[in-house]
């Protein structure tokens, strides 16, 4: 049995709230996902599935509750810048690349956050490229890639500095369902070859049934797991 | 970071960088023509002098009253070289109401350092009035040696013409000292004398010697006259002044630039930060990239105040009145005065991007 040590992630009884607390997005949620669990958040939009990625990342503070990641209080400013440099990836529905620089230097924006050595960067940009199939597209400015070959960028660009987790929010649903297919078996077997921690949301079942665990979210609360 | 966003947006860059450049070669060109006019002003009170000698508390030097003995009586001392009258005076030539005048000795260096073009310093003399124009002056005054010209209210002959590199000797009237003083009705007196000392000896010889002989007029060393001369400390000002203002409006596009810089690329710093970018790292790139538009500006502004000065010194009219040469001094200031406007026109874009909450920024559209 895993022991609170163990979890990547732990998330206790989090409450979130906007606009001065009218708008109630996350109630009292808890969820731990030990190290190397793949798991799939699940549910419609606006049951808080992508506020709960952004709490577990510190992107959004809480009004109440505990988030812990990799044993750090994401509460903590200097634990989180830690944990966004070398122990979280994030990668969005949409790319966020930035469209007038080369693949490769979105790719080291995070190397450069976290002041890594630049010849391992770039042995690490090119393993992950040719991993992901982008090699070829690295010197390519992203305006001029296909959204498909984007969000495989993000993907490596999420990777670069090796974190343990890796927040994935609709990370294919902005593409078509050839693209949507490849990168979601990328991003599996990424994860799942160097044993890293995915949390994902998704409110694709079709998706989130091939995660070793579905967390099933509605109106800010976890409902329940599977599908 | 800093040099990749720059590149990235170079119109953006340009605009900015080109306010700082108009703002820096404005301000240099201000204060290098104005500190070229201070510096013309010197070279006509020093020359080849090293100690300026005048009368004290006169608002300015066409006022005052030097008894000419007093280049005799420096002379006679061990630490004195050399000691020369000049009265300056404003005279009136037909159709030309101002024309500076120099009443000088026959011996006076500034014969020998302008280039003669027409006559020689033997007509110059009491004996026969005889006076030389500066090149310009010749020119205004559609005179030849040779020649009579109309002076105040008496007529002279023209002795010679002569080139000077001093703008304003060049379109002046040299007059032979005491021609000068019957014509001004100043005998026996002169505007300044100025001092060469003797090898080896200092000012302070000279000072003492002035307030125990002459309480009523006081010695200075050149540079302390230029220091202390309070036209020359209004032009200075002045030009410091009008650079610094049209600085700060050329700095403001800075901080325009660096504004839009910010609030077109919200989601962007959002994802910098999500990539672990910390405040301090996002507030020092929008610093950065301030400053090296800055840095740019200013480099870019000192070429072309360099080049509007030596553009402006090739107009025949103002050749001798302008000195291009802008000094470290000057180049320095404009460089902190650059410096300066982009960190405060950072200030705010800096503190806003290293605010962003980047989830709340990347809902931003």
């Amino acid at each position: 049995m895993n022991t609170a040590e163990d979890m990547e992630v732990r998330v206790e009884n989090v409450w979130k709230s906007f606009d001065g607390g009218r708008i109630e997005v996350l109630k009292g949620v808890t969820l731990h996902v030990p190290k190397g669990g793949v798991v799939a958040l699940c549910g419609t939009s606006g049951c808080g599935k992508s506020t709960l990625l952004n709490v577990i990342s510190g992107l959004e503070e809480v009004d109440r509750g505990l988030v812990r990641v990799s044993g750090a209080e994401v509460a903590d400013e200097t634990a989180r810048i830690w944990l966004l440099r070398h122990r979280i990836g994030y990668v969005f529905q949409f790319h966020h690349l930035m469209p007038d620089l080369t693949l490769a230097e979105n790719c080291m924006i995070p190397v450069i956050a976290a002041g890594g050595k630049r010849a391992v960067a770039v042995e690490r940009l090119h393993e992950l490229a040719k991993a992901t199939g982008v090699d070829h597209r690295l010197g390519r400015r992203v305006r001029e890639l296909s959204g498909g070959e984007r969000q495989r960028g993000a993907l490596v660009r999420a990777l670069m500095n090796d974190p343990e987790l890796l927040l994935c929010d609709e990370p294919t649903g902005a593409l078509d369902e050839k693209n949507r297919e490849t990168v979601f078996e990328l991003m599996l077997e990424l994860v799942r070859s160097r044993g890293r921690t995915l949390v994902l949301a998704t409110h694709d079942p079709g998706l989130a049934c091939r995660c070793e665990r579905v967390v099933r979210m509605r109106d800010g609360k976890i409902e329940g797991e599977g599908i | 970071m800093v040099f990749t966003n720059l590149r990235r947006h170079r119109v953006r860059t340009a605009i900015g960088a080109a306010g700082i450049a108009l703002g820096v070669a404005t301000m240099l060109s201000v204060v290098g023509l104005l500190g070229g006019a201070v510096k013309m002003f010197e070279r006509i009170l020093q020359s080849d002098a090293e100690m300026v000698v005048f009368e004290k508390n006169v608002s300015d030097l066409f006022f005052s009253n030097v008894p000419v003995e007093l280049a005799g009586e420096l002379k006679q001392q061990p630490f004195v070289k050399d000691a020369r009258p000049v009265l300056f005076t404003i005279i009136t030539a037909p159709g030309r109401p101002v024309v500076t005048c120099f009443g000088i000795t026959p011996d006076d260096p500034r014969l020998t350092r302008g280039e003669w073009l027409q006559g020689g310093a033997a007509d110059f003399n009491e004996a026969n009035n005889g006076v030389v124009l500066g090149e310009r002056a010749a020119d205004f005054l559609a005179a030849k040696a040779g020649g009579t010209i109309e002076l105040g209210q008496g007529s002279y002959p023209v002795a010679g013409v002569l080139r000077m590199e001093n703008g304003f000797e060049n379109g002046g009237v040299f007059m032979p000292l005491g021609t000068c003083q019957r014509a001004f009705q100043r005998e026996g007196v002169c505007s300044v004398v100025s001092v060469a000392l003797a090898d080896g000896c200092g000012s302070a010889e000279v000072k003492d010697w002035m307030a125990r002989h002459h309480g009523r007029l006081t010695a200075l060393e050149n540079e302390e006259f230029s220091r202390s001369y309070s036209q020359f400390k209004i032009l200075k000002t002045t030009a410091w002044t009008v650079g610094g203002c049209a600085f700060l409006l050329g700095g403001l596009s800075v901080t325009n630039t660096m504004i839009l810089s910010v609030f077109t690329r919200i989601k962007e710093l959002a994802i910098a930060r999500v990539c672990g970018f910390s405040r301090g790292q996002v507030a020092r790139m929008i610093f950065g990239e301030s400053l090296l538009v800055a840095a740019i500006g200013t480099a870019s502004g000192w070429v072309l105040s360099i080049g509007g000065l030596h553009a402006l010194r090739a107009v025949p009219q103002l050749q001798g009145y302008i000195d291009p040469r802008i000094g470290w001094m000057e180049v320095a200031g404009a460089l902190s005065l650059a410096l300066f406007t982009a960190l405060a026109g950072a200030l705010y874009p800096a503190r806003y991007a290293a605010n962003l909450k980047p989830a709340e920024a990347l809902r931003y559209e």
